[in-house]
């Protein structure tokens, strides 16, 4: 204790240098502070990508004029009517929206068992474990999970070597082979949540439950799935719009055409970017009426 | 709560098979690409290590890992920058349209990826910015800013204002408390949040599909473009092995550095 002795005056002020006289007008005016924190992030979703989004849902209202294959900027609604009133993308929208639905029950139905061990039956450890084997795949290698099992499925692959002793063989390509990869794609979206969501349960309502005379089945449909169905909805989000979107997985085990393939070749095949446009409004429209329903079940505070 | 003897015997076996299945498909591609036969036929012949040789030595290949490498460096750096601020913003300010932010930052991942490809795919050519690198790292970026936004807004719910308090009533300013008080408070977050959208760009083909151009191939945008040649069978198997190690360890790490925590993607 040297200098600062009996008089406990104030500080004395920092050196004033430019840094620390921006730092205190900053302090003095937090709504600065806080346009300064959100200006380049806010600009690069609103600009980038709202903009484009923008600019995407405009374009489907432009046409591509078949003779010259210029762009026609006159805003009509041709591109839609064609996607309504022609059968073949109905087929492929109703095909592609059943599969995200068969997709999601299956993975609801898979992922209760695990996810109900990780929450109420290992032990910490073993959960620890299981938690980060289940993040692993959820964040990594979408395609080579896809091109594994085109090595399985494929006519001489692992599957059907494995049954050819037993006499049967395996589904080969197609809509099961679609069906079962991108269920094996996004069940780690539905574990995980599902996970999080049961271990939320109360041990005393469940206990409370048994203790009225419900048997297992009945607590476990009456009050377990009613109090993780947020979570449900939460994971559901996630199975439901990767499938939708997803073209990579139907091109690479089957010949079926889905909503994604034919976008993919509305734009680089036809060179027809409106009419592509057009068309990804149909998954967006879905998806904007989903979130709009999972909100209301309560599944983004469960996310 | 109570489960009978049986029912925790058939929960134990059935997780085993959903981590069996989980984990076999991704062992079935790393044991093929040691595979010394040209064809993916079952059972696998000898085991051999000469495609990944030949694969280190393979133009396409070399130029896919540096593109791959350079879009995810690139993506994750932006990203940091920010998904960071906006979650400061988020979790120390209260203003109008607040929800909506982390609504916007979830988008991104929350619509099908096709969509925000063809979406940045039409505003690139409608702007006049050819198609490369740098679109690519826009494109990966733009879904990366939630990987980061959310570790660091779990990170900063769990730290304590006052501590940011304190140093004022110390006499540091803003900018010093930034760098002594509240970036280490959220440096592991940044950092497993890196890792992350490191791997989220590393493997991602669908924005890439429509942001990459003609001229620019990352790894994955290789695979896709000769999985279906049989000659080019043995180098593809070596090429998803790559992808997958340097998408998983990544991932790997960071569940260490934060014990899982804001990991959970959403």
């Amino acid at each position: 204790m040297t200098s600062r002795d009996a008089s406990l005056g104030p500080l004395p002020a920092p050196p004033a240098s430019p840094a620390r006289r921006l730092a205190a007008a900053l302090h003095r005016h937090p709504h600065v502070r806080l346009g300064g924190l959100l200006a380049a992030p806010l600009g690069w979703m609103v600009v980038a990508y709202l903009g484009s989004l923008a600019l995407f849902f405009i374009s489907s209202l432009w046409t591509v004029d078949s003779f010259s294959g210029n762009l026609v900027t006159q805003p009509s609604l041709d591109n839609y009517v064609e996607i309504l009133t022609t059968e073949v993308y109905r087929t492929i929208a109703v095909r592609t929206v059943g599969m995200a639905a068969l997709v999601t029950v299956t993975t609801i139905v898979i992922a209760f068992p695990i996810a109900f061990y990780m929450a109420k039956l290992a032990s910490p450890r073993t959960r620890g474990i299981l938690v980060v084997s289940i993040l692993l795949p959820l964040w990594s290698g979408y395609l080579v999970k896809v091109y594994a099992w085109r090595l399985i499925l494929s006519a001489d692959g692992v599957l059907n070597g494995i049954l050819d002793p037993l006499g049967i063989r395996g589904p080969g390509f197609g809509e099961a082979a679609v069906w079962l990869v991108e269920t094996y794609l996004w069940l780690p979206y539905m574990i995980i949540p599902l996970y999080a969501g049961l271990e939320r349960v109360p041990g005393s309502l469940v206990e409370a439950s048994s203790d009225l005379g419900a048997r297992s089945w009945t607590t476990f449909r009456r009050v377990v799935v009613p109090l993780v169905l947020p979570a449900i909805v939460a994971g559901s989000i996630f199975t439901f719009s990767l499938t939708l979107g997803d073209y990579i997985t139907p091109t690479l085990v089957s010949n079926t055409r889905f909503l994604g393939n034919v976008i993919y070749d509305f734009l680089g095949v036809a060179g027809n970017q409106p009419l592509a446009a057009a068309y990804a409004m149909v998954p967006v429209v879905v998806m904007l009426v989903y979130l709009l329903v999972a909100r209301r079940l309560g599944a983004f505070e469960a996310l | 709560m109570q489960l009978s003897q049986g029912t925790r015997i058939v929960l134990r076996v059935l997780t085993a098979l959903i981590l069996a299945f989980i984990y076999i498909p991704i062992g079935v591609v790393v044991l093929y690409s040691f595979n010394s036969s040209r064809v993916a036929t079952w059972p696998i012949g000898e085991l051999t290590l000469d495609w990944y040789v030949r694969a280190f030595s393979d133009q396409g290949i070399r130029n896919g890992l540096t593109a791959s490498v350079q879009a995810a460096v690139g993506a994750t750096i932006v990203a940091l920058l920010l998904g960071t601020l906006i979650a400061l913003a988020v979790q120390r300010y209260r203003f109008f349209g607040r929800e909506g932010i982390s609504f916007l930052v979830l988008l991104p991942i929350a619509l099908p990826g096709i969509v925000t490809g063809i979406a940045l795919n039409t505003a690139f050519r409608a702007v006049g910015i050819d198609l490369g690198m740098l679109t690519i790292i826009v494109g990966h970026a733009t879904f990366c800013i939630v990987v980061i936004y959310n570790n660091v807004l779990a990170r900063l719910r769990r730290t304590a204002v006052s501590f940011e308090e304190a140093s004022g009533d110390l006499g540091a300013d803003t900018f010093l408390t930034f760098r002594r008080i509240t970036l280490p408070a959220i440096r592991t977050a940044l950092v497993a949040g890196a890792l992350l959208a490191f791997a989220l760009s590393f493997d991602e083909i669908i924005v890439t599909n429509f942001t990459a151009g003609a001229g620019t191939q990352t790894l994955p945008i290789w695979i896709f473009s000769n999985y279906s040649r049989p000659n080019q069978l043995p180098l593809v198997n070596v090429a998803a092995v790559l992808v997958l190690v340097l998408s998983i360890v990544p991932v790997y790490l960071a569940t260490r550095i934060t014990h899982g925590e804001g990991a959970t993607r959403a």
